[in-house]
């Protein structure tokens, strides 16, 4: 396998569904509700590769699928079909969905990360910031005290959080240093990928511009392949390569970034783009 | 094999929001670049000659024709088809972009921007390092700028940055969109110094000039453009 990971016809719907759901939802109508049974195609038909130490952004309008497509990668949620792939997983073989709950999470916690666009979602807000980071470690099968706390430290320090904070709570923390808590935390056991959701969003400019040039200097210096998903397209042209755009819960178009930015295909692309300030 | 044959180019622009007009980028492109060769393009604004080097780099997708190049990884590829993973992998290693308007990353140095061109390439760090710095002194960016953000640089400065960047990798095929634009005729000669030299060294170029006659010495073919058809040619 060639690349890092590989996705193919993913579907997450939620309600009982009809035979109708997709021929009735995506961008064609306007709509990811089934107007026969009401059922939300969250996204359907999904499929993409990323390749090793390579970034992929993910845009899209709010409630286009976006979060629903990592946090299914992520195992959080079930998906009603398709496939995934890790190369790092017995070489990619398995259709990682496929596999008992024990090793699905053992997959999740050895060798992926994720950063919540909610970080009430990434983080015990009431547990320490190094207990956050201890708890991934441990997951991990990580329980040497030294070496978790030693570990912690150094991902502090390369997110730029102060030691001195180390054991303060994450709810007290700013909206910048909750997202770096996130990523020490999504970083802890070294993962091959690392799923991205709207990190910056919300934060001041400022702060959004330190934690993109943390995301890049991990991308450079460690090589971890990503999925950034973003709504700013100032955000995707710093960080990718390539860029998937979703509607209505499916992929319209997929390209280089500069071109999707500079010869968009789709009406809808065409209308984001234009839509730029 | 010439390094790039590009037959019947065609790009049109489809305008979904105005009612699906179509623009007209260029038409009939035709054009036969042989390796170590220069060709430079001139036309009115809106001829269509940014989009000839732009279909070439895939910012644009071309709408018909081919684009036959000789790669070092793919061998004859058509570029019009290329994957997406192999242009990553052209751009990366053998053809670079010097663009009308200037893309910097924010937050990287003058310097840094120069040395990452090259550490993408697989290049060891401190080699890059020495590389980048004498290409930033050959197009005479002030040393006191090097450390700083360009993003306050002047129009000439960013460009010479940008000049900087693209050729410190020394690429096989070098696509030039009105790299003198903006310059004084000291930043200029140094353009066209680069250019010889990278010529010198196998560098095949394509480039659009408002002023050819400074080029006049360089080129090897030169094309004129209007509404984007080639409209006259000559061969130095
Ligand atoms: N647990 C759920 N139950 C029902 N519907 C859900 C559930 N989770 C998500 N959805 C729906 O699925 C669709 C996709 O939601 P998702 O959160 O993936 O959007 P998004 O692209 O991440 O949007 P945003 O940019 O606002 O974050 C939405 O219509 C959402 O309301
Ligand atoms: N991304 C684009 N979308 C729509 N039209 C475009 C785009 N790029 C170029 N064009 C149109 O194509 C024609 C040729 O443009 P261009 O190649 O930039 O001209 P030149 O570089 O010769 O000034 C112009 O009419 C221009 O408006
Ligand atoms: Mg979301
Ligand atoms: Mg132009
Ligand atoms: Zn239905």
């Amino acid at each position: 396998m060639d690349e890092m990971l590989s996705v193919r016809q993913l579907m997450k719907t939620y309600g009982k569904g009809c035979p109708a759901c997709l021929d009735l939802t995506g961008p064609d109508h306007g709509r990811n509700m089934c107007p026969v049974c009401g059922t939300i195609v969250a996204c359907a038909d999904v499929s993409l590769d990323v390749y090793p130490g390579e970034v992929l952004g993910i845009v899209g309008e709010s409630g286009s699928g976006k979060s629903t497509l990592v946090k299914t990668l992520y195992f959080d949620e079930e998906p009603t079909a398709g496939e995934f792939y890790l190369r790092s997983y017995e070489d990619g073989v398995p259709n990682l969905y496929d596999l008992s709950s024990r090793k699905k999470r053992w997959v999740r916690n050895h060798q992926m990360g994720m950063v919540y666009q909610n970080p009430h979602l990434g983080l015990r807000l009431d547990h320490s910031a190094g207990g956050n980071i201890a708890e991934k470690l441990l997951m991990a099968g990580n329980y040497h005290v030294g070496s978790i706390r030693e570990r912690a430290v150094q991902l502090l320090e390369k997110t730029d959080i102060p030691i001195t904070r180390m054991d303060d709570l994450p709810r007290y923390f700013s909206g910048g240093m909750q997202q770096r808590v996130q990523i020490s935390k999504a970083m802890a056991n070294n993962p091959p990928l690392l799923l991205l959701d709207e990190v910056t969003t919300g934060l001041d400019v400022s702060v959004q511009a330190n934690v993109l040039d943390l995301i890049r200097e991990i991308q450079r210096e460690l090589g971890v392949s990503m999925i950034v998903v973003s709504h700013d397209f100032s955000v995707i042209r710093m960080l990718t390569n390539r860029t998937i755009v979703m509607k209505n819960g499916r992929i319209v178009e997929q390209g280089l970034t500069d071109q999707i930015m500079e010869d968009p295909q789709h009406a809808y692309t065409q209308l984001l783009i234009n839509s730029l300030l | 094999m010439p390094l790039l044959n590009i037959e019947q180019l065609n790009k049109s622009f489809h305008l979904h929001q105005f009612g699906g007009k179509q623009i007209v980028g260029c038409s009939g492109i035709n054009l036969t670049l042989d390796h170590g060769e220069f060709i430079g393009i001139t036309g009115k604004s809106g001829a269509g000659k940014s989009t000839i080097l732009k279909c070439i780099y895939r910012t644009y997708i071309p709408t018909s024709g081919s684009m036959y190049y000789e790669s070092d990884s793919y061998g004859t590829i058509d570029l019009a088809r290329a994957g997406e993973r192999e242009m990553i992998e052209i751009r990366q290693k053998e053809i670079g972009y010097v663009s009308q308007f200037l893309k910097l990353l924010p937050r990287v140095t003058a310097q840094d921007a120069v040395i990452q061109e090259l550490v993408a390439t697989g290049c060891p760090k401190e080699r890059a390092e020495g590389e980048a710095r004498s290409m930033l002194r050959h197009f005479g960016l002030a040393e006191s700028l090097w450390d700083t953000y360009p993003n306050t640089f002047s129009g000439g400065e960013k460009l010479r940055l940008n000049l900087a960047a693209a050729m410190v990798k020394r690429p096989k095929f070098l696509l030039l969109d009105e790299p003198t634009a903006s310059l004084d005729n000291g930043s200029k000669e140094a353009v066209r110094d680069m250019i010889l030299d990278l010529k010198r060294q196998g560098t095949s170029m394509m480039g659009i000039f408002h002023d050819l006659e400074f080029m006049e010495k360089v080129v090897d073919q030169e094309f004129s453009m209007q509404s984007g058809s080639i409209t006259g040619g000559r061969t130095a």
